[in-house]
């Protein structure tokens, strides 16, 4: 069975096979259906935006991607979501691999109450053994993905929380990319940040994609335009629209649509 | 001119509650004051080098505290060091693995009647499962009592502190792959390590002053012992065998006494709350 079976391509230029593929999820928080049957399909290196009004399930859409949702009682997720094709939502599936490789950054900066170095280094030597010299090297290297390594390399043994809160996130989003992960889930990550940090972040994103294939979850409708290739757009744990984000933002096919990305409802 | 918009009847009820709630802020003050200066005053007339060198003398002869000061050492840090793991795994459970787990709330509510219980009747449950099949009195009898005292102390910090470890940093340690025990003991452990570590200075507070677990375990001894096998002196017990007797020097040695604990437990106080300050560092 090849995937394009089941899913319809939307975007004829991304012929490749997709990194992820949800099939009619469905999530439970209790007995409360908040996401109804989700089918999309996630391009690699590839940017893709939830958009919707608060609570319409984009961010537990996210938080089933890495089975976030599993530290948590009474959550539980139905149907397919295949990672390579592998589906994820089985019950056997390795947790700590799957989180090595789909990364996830917070609404928040939640960097870890140790030095910058140890808040990279520490993800990095869980997962395998390093010399002193290449553990030094790599969290450079991670540093520099994130595009903070200039502001940072002469206090590396300071505390992260002493960072700026632009600082704080791109230091989360290098301990993700240390790890070499092959999704990163970005959840609002941009929303506790001034403008100046945010459109940092967001150079990040579009620097970073031809090594990762993202997931953004944003309020920010501009940043969704800005940023990604493709935009879900959610509403009430219900899939409206999925299309190539300048076709969402230029001419929706949905009234739905339209509307709430011209501010007229949500 | 500000005129004020409430009738003088509303304002003069107010003063009248000001004045109750600071009055009795006073009064708690002034017996807390009271106890400090007596002590004070008592107590460093016979605070001596010998304190710290000699051993409790005999009625009518010179001598100090160091056997008791010895044994009190050695019972708090072991039983310490018994109870601090205990509790803080109990801890650990409660607010990490155990979280939204029924068996959670029945090992926090006995662990509250546990917290609150007369150390008497812990001295007597001592008493009954060491001191009497073993024979005797002895200094670990003493050590398992305190450390029956720690655990829940202990527990019910670690537990409050790990609760207040923010929720995203566990996630976003959990996003990274990290197993549930490096979260715990990498992330949360070290988020709330001032916490922790003010959870156990405060049991080592409490059980550093505690009498009635120890008469029924540890007893008490004149001489010099760390035989940990027979029983023990500890201030405590010192305090309350001099005090009780008629004679002026166990009477002047007890206050010495009496004035140490008090100073250790103050340290230990102020620790605890710098560390508390210094707890979350934002």
């Amino acid at each position: 069975m090849t995937l394009t079976d089941v899913m319809p391509a939307t975007d004829d230029r991304v012929a490749a096979t997709p990194k992820i593929t949800v099939r009619d999820l469905k999530f439970f928080y209790g007995s409360t259906m908040s996401l109804k049957g989700i089918s999309l399909a996630l391009a690699p290196n590839r940017v893709t935006a939830f958009i919707g009004p608060s609570g319409c399930g984009k961010s537990t859409l996210l938080r089933v991607l890495n089975r976030m949702y599993d530290l948590y009682p009474n959550q539980r997720a139905e149907g397919e979501v295949l990672l390579d094709g592998e589906n994820i939502l089985k019950p056997d599936v390795d947790l700590n691999l799957l989180r090595s490789r789909v990364g996830m950054v917070f609404q928040k900066p939640t960097p870890f109450p140790m030095s910058i170095y140890e808040n990279i280094a520490f993800g990095i030597r869980l997962y395998e053994k390093v010399s002193k010299s290449e553990l030094d090297g790599r969290v450079e290297q991670a540093l520099k993905g994130a595009a903070l390594w200039p502001e940072v390399k002469d206090k590396l043994q300071t505390s992260g929380l002493g960072l700026s809160g632009g600082q704080q996130q791109r230091l989360c989003i290098a301990r993700t990319i240390a790890l070499s992960p092959e999704v990163i889930l970005l959840d609002e990550p941009c929303s506790a940040l001034d403008p100046i940090s945010t459109a940092r972040i967001e150079e990040l994103i579009d620097e970073l994609k031809s090594r990762f294939t993202f997931a953004i979850v944003t309020h920010n409708m501009q940043q969704a335009a800005r940023v990604s290739d493709k935009t879900a757009f959610m509403y009430l744990g219900e899939l409206i629209e999925f299309d190539d984000t300048r076709k969402i933002f230029t001419s929706p096919s949905v009234k739905q649509t339209q509307a709430y990305i011209t501010g007229r409802f949500g | 001119m500000i005129v004020s918009v409430f009738p003088p009847a509303r304002r003069r009820s107010n003063s009248i509650f000001l004045a109750l709630c600071m009055g009795a802020a006073l009064f708690g003050l002034v017996f807390l004051v009271l106890i400090l200066i007596s002590l004070l005053y008592n107590g460093i007339a016979g605070l001596s080098p010998a304190v710290f060198m000699e051993m409790t003398p005999p009625p009518g002869s010179a001598g100090g505290l160091l056997n008791a000061i010895y044994g009190s050492v050695v019972m708090t840090v072991i039983g310490v060091v018994i109870g601090t793991p205990i509790g803080m795994l109990a801890g650990t459970y409660m607010a990490e693995y155990g979280r939204y787990s029924k068996l959670s709330s029945v090992v926090r509510f006995l662990n509250d009647i546990l917290l609150s219980a007369p150390s008497i009747i812990i001295g007597l449950f001592v008493y009954e499962i060491l001191v009497a099949p073993m024979g005797h009195f002895s200094a670990l009898a003493g050590a398992v009592a305190l450390a029956i005292i720690v655990i829940p102390i202990v527990t019910r910090t670690t537990e409050d502190m790990l609760m207040l470890v923010p929720g995203p940093l566990r996630e976003a340690a959990t996003a990274m792959g990290l197993p549930r025990a490096h979260v715990i003991t990498k992330v949360a452990y070290k988020a709330a390590r001032a916490g922790l570590i003010t959870g156990v200075l405060l049991a080592v507070a409490r059980v550093s002053g505690e009498t009635a677990p120890l008469l029924f375990t540890a007893l008490n001894n004149q001489f010099f012992s760390s035989d940990l096998t027979g029983p023990m002196s500890s201030l405590p017990t010192v305090i309350f065998q001099f005090a009780l007797s008629p004679y002026k020097d166990w009477q002047s040695l007890a206050w010495t006494g009496a004035l140490l604990i008090t100073a250790t437990v103050l340290l230990l106080s102020i620790m605890a709350r710098a560390l508390g300050a210094t707890r979350t560092p934002k």
